[in-house]
Parts: C-alpha cells; sequence; structure tokens
C-alpha cells in the first residue's frame, strides 16, 4: 500500500536520506529502526507532507503523494504521531481528538461521539474533560496515538510512542498496537525499545546514515552483521 | 434590558454605551481571526478605515446609502484581508512577522490615503449632518445605541456560530499547534484565510458606523495604528478565543478610557493619560489573568459552586 522509491533529502551540506526505498503492505506492520540520527524522522516527515523530498517518489494506494501538504495526505489514510508529543495543551482531552476526528465527521457532535470511541480503546475515556497539558507523558503517547486513529487512517506511522515508558506501560502501547493493526490498520514505527520493534514487526527496515543497510524478518535482521556494525561499531580485526 | 436602558439614561451616558458596544462590536470581529484563531493581527484599523472611507465616498460622490456602502465597505475590507491574509499565511509568517505585516499594511492605506486628494488627503472627509436615516444620520443618540448594540449581538452570534461548527473547533487546533493541526487533517491555509475573510469583513462594516456616527474622517485616526490597539485590547482583557470576552472588555475599558479622556484630555497637559492607564491593564491581565477577564471569571464562578 506504500511504496517508497528512491528517496533523497538534504539540509544543507547534511545528506540525510539517500536513495531510500522500501514498502509497506496492506495490514503489515514493518519497523524502521537505526540508529540515533540515522534519520528515521526525516523520512517520516517526507511521507507525510511535512517535509518535501529533494528526489524519489513516495506512491500509496497507487497514487502518488509526493509533495502534498501534511493535510492531503492525512485525509488520504496516512496520519502519524510526532516524537516529541505535540498535543493542544488548552484544549480538552476529548477536544484533542475530535479535531482528529472531524476530517471524516463534519458534525462536531459525530465526530466527540467518534472521538470517544477512540478514547475509550486507548484508555484515556476518564480523563475526557482535562486539559491535554495535565496528563502524564504515557498518557500524552496515549493522545497522540487516538488523535492520528480518529482520523481514520489504514496506514499509521508511529514515531517512538514508547520511548521514556515503564514497562507496564510499554506494554500496554505494545498491546494496543496489536489491536489496532488486527483491524486492518497497517503501521510503520520507529522504535528505539528494541523487545517491542520485534515483538510488534513482521518486516523489520534499517537504516544508518539514510540509507536502507538491512530488510526483512526481525530475527534475520537482529542477527545481520551489518546492523550489528551500525549500532555497536565494527567487529575489531 | 440592555433594551430599555435608553430610556433611563442622559445622553450622555448613552453616548458611552454606544463607545461600548461599537468596540465590542470591533473587538469580536477581531477576536475570530486574533483570538480564536491566534493570528495576531494588529492592523486591523485598515478595515474600519477602508470600510469607512468607502461607505463614505459612495455616499458624498454618488449619493448610495450607507446602508448599502457599509456592506460594498466590508466585501472590499474583506477583499484586503483576503490579501494580506493570503501573503501572510502562504507564505508561514508567524508570529511576530504577522504582526509586522498587518501594521505595514495598515500604515500603507493611512499614508496613501494622505496623499491622494480625492479621498480627501491629510484633511479627510467631512459629512453634513442631515438627520435624515437614509444616511444613517439620527437626530436621537439613541438610534446610534440600538444600531451598535445591534451590531455587537449579530457578531456575537456569528463567533457563537462560528464556535459550535467544525470551522471552530478547526481554529483552536490551529491557535494550539498548526503542525498538529496540519497532521490530523486541517487543511490550515484555508480555515485561516476564511477567519481573516469574515474577521475583515465584519471590521469593514463596522468602518460605516465610524463615519456616520463621528460625521469625520482622517487618515491618522482611522488607520492608525491606536485605533488597532483600541480594538485588540479589548478582547484581550476580556479574553481572547472566548464569546464574551470582547464585551467584558470593552464594559471593562471603554468607560475608562471615556473617564481617561474626560478627566485628564480636558485641560490638554493630561492629554494620553488613558494610554498609560491601558499599558497598566495590560501589563496587570498579563500578569494575574493571561487568559483574560472571561476565563478568570469562570474558574473564580466554579470555585464558589464546587
Amino acid at each position: 500500500m506504500l511504496d517508497v522509491a528512491g528517496l533523497d533529502k538534504h539540509f544543507g551540506g547534511l545528506h540525510a536520506v539517500k536513495g531510500l526505498s522500501f514498502r509497506v503492505g496492506e495490514g503489515e506492520i514493518v519497523g524502521l529502526i537505526g540508529p540515533n540520527g540515522a534519520g528515521k524522522t526525516t523520512v517520516f516527515g517526507l511521507l507525510s507532507g511535512f517535509l518535501h523530498p529533494d528526489a524519489g517518489q513516495v506512491t500509496f494506494h497507487g497514487r502518488s503523494i509526493t509533495g502534498l501538504l501534511p493535510h492531503r495526505v492525512n485525509a488520504l489514510g496516512l496520519a502519524r504521531t510526532f516524537q516529541i508529543v505535540r498535543p493542544f495543551p488548552h484544549l480538552t482531552v476529548l477536544r484533542n481528538v475530535t479535531v482528529g476526528a472531524l476530517s471524516r465527521h463534519a458534525d462536531p457532535r459525530e465526530a466527540a461521539r467518534k472521538a470517544l470511541a477512540v478514547l475509550e480503546e486507548v484508555g484515556l475515556a476518564a480523563k475526557r474533560d482535562q486539559p491535554a497539558a495535565s496528563l502524564t507523558l504515557a498518557e500524552r503517547k496515549r493522545l497522540e496515538l487516538a488523535r492520528a486513529l480518529a482520523t481514520e487512517p489504514t496506514l499509521l506511522l508511529l514515531d517512538e510512542v514508547m520511548a521514556g515508558l515503564n514497562a507496564t506501560e510499554t506494554e500496554r502501547i505494545v498491546d494496543l498496537v496489536g489491536a489496532i493493526n488486527r483491524r486492518g490498520v497497517a503501521v510503520l514505527l520507529i522504535e528505539h525499545v528494541m523487545r517491542a520493534v520485534m515483538s510488534l514487526s513482521q518486516r523489520i527496515v534499517v537504516i544508518n546514515y539514510g540509507e536502507l543497510i538491512a530488510e526483512g524478518r526481525p530475527e534475520a535482521v537482529a542477527s545481520d552483521p551489518r546492523v550489528i556494525e551500525a549500532y555497536l561499531g565494527a567487529a575489531p580485526a | 434590558m440592555l433594551l430599555a436602558l435608553p430610556m433611563v439614561l442622559s445622553s450622555y451616558l448613552v453616548t458611552v454605551f454606544v463607545l461600548i458596544f461599537f468596540y465590542a462590536y470591533l473587538g469580536q470581529a477581531w477576536n475570530i481571526v486574533g483570538g480564536y484563531a491566534g493570528q495576531l493581527s494588529a492592523g486591523h484599523a485598515a478595515f474600519v478605515g477602508v470600510g469607512a472611507y468607502t461607505a463614505a465616498m459612495l455616499s458624498l460622490s454618488a449619493g448610495l446609502t450607507p446602508w448599502v456602502g457599509m456592506f460594498v465597505g466590508g466585501a472590499l475590507s474583506a477583499a484586503l484581508g483576503a490579501v494580506i491574509g493570503y501573503l501572510g499565511f502562504r507564505f508561514g509568517l508567524r508570529g511576530f512577522y504577522f504582526v509586522l505585516l498587518t501594521v505595514a499594511f495598515a500604515e500603507m492605506c493611512r499614508i496613501v490615503t494622505n496623499n491622494v486628494e480625492a479621498l480627501g488627503g491629510a484633511v479627510g472627509l467631512y459629512i453634513t449632518f442631515t438627520g435624515n436615516p437614509r444616511q444613517f444620520q439620527f437626530q436621537d443618540t439613541r438610534a446610534y445605541y440600538y444600531i451598535a448594540l445591534g451590531l455587537m449581538v449579530a457578531a456575537t452570534v456569528v463567533a457563537a456560530a462560528i464556535e459550535r461548527r467544525r470551522f471552530g473547533v478547526y481554529l483552536s487546533a490551529i491557535r494550539e499547534d498548526e503542525g498538529a493541526a496540519e497532521a490530523v487533517g486541517v487543511p490550515t491555509l484555508k480555515y485561516k484565510m476564511l477567519a481573516m475573510i469574515v474577521s475583515s469583513f465584519l471590521t469593514g462594516v463596522g468602518g460605516t458606523f465610524y463615519a456616520f456616527y463621528l460625521f469625520s474622517l482622517q487618515p491618522n485616526t482611522v488607520f492608525g495604528i491606536p485605533l488597532s490597539v483600541e480594538i485588540i485590547i479589548r478582547p484581550i482583557v476580556g479574553g481572547a478565543g472566548t464569546l464574551f470576552g470582547p464585551i467584558v472588555g470593552s464594559f471593562i475599558l471603554s468607560p475608562l478610557a471615556e473617564l481617561a479622556r474626560f478627566y485628564f484630555a480636558a485641560s490638554g497637559y493630561w492629554a494620553g493619560v488613558h494610554l498609560i492607564v491601558y499599558g497598566l491593564l495590560l501589563v496587570a491581565v498579563v500578569l494575574f489573568f493571561p487568559q483574560g477577564a472571561v476565563p478568570w471569571m469562570k474558574r473564580a464562578l466554579g470555585r464558589t459552586q464546587a
């Protein structure tokens, strides 16, 4: 459903993404991993319309979405979350998610009903009347997820939704992402919590310095010498 | 209650209420783009001026009744608002840069009008008082009271309608975090433009009231930065982005401005003191209730109920 071909992006002298190609299939969970600074978040920016690639093509459900504005990309069914969560701080939790639901349900009351259903799914319904600014980090991560989910995507880009969470909180998110995927939503996941990526992903794409260095099933990727080298440095000769 | 009030008020107090309603109206119009959408226009005087000059010129040179001219003025102001909005929003001018853009446009209008003889130049335009209602003129000042009240109510009805709809929810999301709003499907450029157009249209309509209530128009007052400040300061003090903020703000500030003018400006020596009062009040608002009077009152009331 998502086809990335020859994606390229420079920031001044920094070649952040170099000719990157990969794909995400219908209903699949794909992990996007790589050391810090590998260009993962830049890739999300390029896919979701926040950044414009210097070269390359992004195709989603058979149509090119290269260069589209973020809200157009979202309308086509591709939703993202932000690594550093960006709630609407003074709006209530319900309002935050309603904003997402409004693109599919123009009537605010209907959108609020839809939003409440999503809040129940992520376990935030009890907090619906609190301002988003009052939530804990773990709750904000779930709010970020709920807001993206309320736009009814077919592909969800999750940028480190587990970073900074404790083991119990992480497990809740892993279960949640699994449940969302079982409803038929494909997921592309940036994550440093390896246990979570390995258990969730059907396939893993590894990048380093903006280049694809490995791709395949989790176990195969984990034992790939190029991946180990990227994370730990080359073995002494 | 407000409908019966003029029956018992002195004619001076009626004029104070006219000012309260009229500035509440302008504040509510600004609130749509400046409050709800959080796009700080500091040049809204430009729309008052364009509306005022349009209706006045159409009346003076073509004999068109201001009752029609006010909508022509509103439409021209909306067109100017669309131009300013497009330049600012399309090219990503945010925060201070947008403020400067709006001020620059108002100043350009002021300077151009000052130098175009056909528009009266620096002397401005004078409207002869005929007392003819068709010319938006009334012997009885209470007529202005009801028109200003009607304008305030109308703008508040518009703001309430926006608040209840998707439009309003989207504007609040844009104010909070534009990028995050885009990410969840909000066409931010379109909605900021709509907010700017509605706001500048309403402000332009207000220009007609300004011209035909005061009978005279000078470029330096009607396009000047002080008028823009008067428009902004009421909703900010009352609570920007709240439905009743501009009204509460105007009930606090307009009588204060009038008192200051009455007591200080009359002697000449103290002219401008009301601006110092404004400054102090703004500092107090920022320090003690940064979201304005309305959210503060709501919290205070909520606490006593609990």
